[in-house]
């Protein structure tokens, strides 16, 4: 049951990212792009994902001890604003203004078999192992 | 040119929290795709199968997406240098970050996190300025 909502949530989330465009750079680009001709639909994506998850999440958490089909919750613990956090949320900005493909929509983007998509997330895998380098050095204390 | 699309981008943001909310109160996972993905590494673990499934589940969704008459881009408009680039960035940056867009923003923010909060703020502000630099002082070379 685990692994059948984990599969039927994977397919949920492509498809709600292919409905509202997010898989398609052009639509990312131009709703960066606020002093140009703006197109803000991704705000709306994000906003109306927020006004349902928001309130029903509050509501299920107190209806909930535990998920349905798990024994615990596993929620970050991770409360601080720290270097890492600043640095790596402003990277990922610029790779995301820069390409105009995120993780998911480049995962979504698999099937239709582009060269490019599968060259963006062999970058974004090396990325991903050399981003050890760099927590390394930013956990260096510095006082 | 992209036009506004209203009816979809909500429908998207209602399907994208829905998913969201099934598999956190399904399974206490949360959707952070750049997490899930990185996670993979550890899939010989069958507590870990789950992140596979997802991810299978990401893949083939376009053909579901494809029988509600909904389809992918019919081509990738960037540049390979924008995608080697852009690609390296993203993958520090999630990692670094821990999290992306609907990790920290739909996940994150929808929990009242102020860490997430905070990091979507950051990451929409580099993508706006990021994307300013390259239509405004870049254009004629990229």
């Amino acid at each position: 049951m685990k692994l059948f909502i984990a599969l039927f949530s994977g397919i949920l989330f492509g498809i709600g990212l292919i409905v509202s465009q997010m898989v398609n750079p052009n639509k990312i680009f131009n709703f960066l792009d606020i002093t140009g001709d703006w197109d803000p639909s991704l705000a709306l994506v994000m906003g109306s994902a927020l006004l349902l998850f928001i309130p029903v999440y509050q509501i299920l958490k107190k209806m909930l001890k535990q998920p349905l089909f798990a024994n615990e919750f596993s929620l970050p613990l991770k409360t601080l604003i720290d270097r890492p956090l600043i640095i790596g949320a402003g990277l990922f900005g610029i790779g995301w203004g820069i390409s105009g493909i995120c993780p998911g929509p480049a995962i979504v983007n698999v099937s239709a078999g582009d060269p490019k998509i599968i060259a963006f997330i062999f970058a974004m895998v090396l990325g991903m192992y050399i981003s050890n380098y760099v927590n390394i050095a930013l956990s260096k204390p510095k006082d | 040119m992209t036009q506004l699309t209203i009816l979809d981008s909500i429908l998207g943001g209602l399907v994208l929290s829905i998913s969201a909310l099934f598999m956190l109160f399904g399974i206490g996972k949360l959707s952070g795709i750049s997490g899930i993905f990185y996670n993979l590494k550890n899939i010989k673990s069958p507590s870990e199968y789950w992140r596979g499934l997802f991810i299978l589940g990401l893949v083939i969704s376009p053909f579901f997406a494809h029988f509600l008459g909904f389809s992918l881009p019919s081509s990738i408009d960037v540049s390979w240098s924008a995608i080697i680039i852009g690609g390296l960035l993203v993958g520090i940056g999630t990692r670094v970050g821990s999290g992306c867009t609907s990790g920290h923003g739909i996940c994150g923010i929808g929990r009242l996190s102020v860490r997430s909060l905070v990091a979507t703020i950051i990451f929409m502000s580099t993508a706006v300025i990021t994307v300013f630099i390259v239509n405004n002082l870049l254009s004629s070379t990229v």
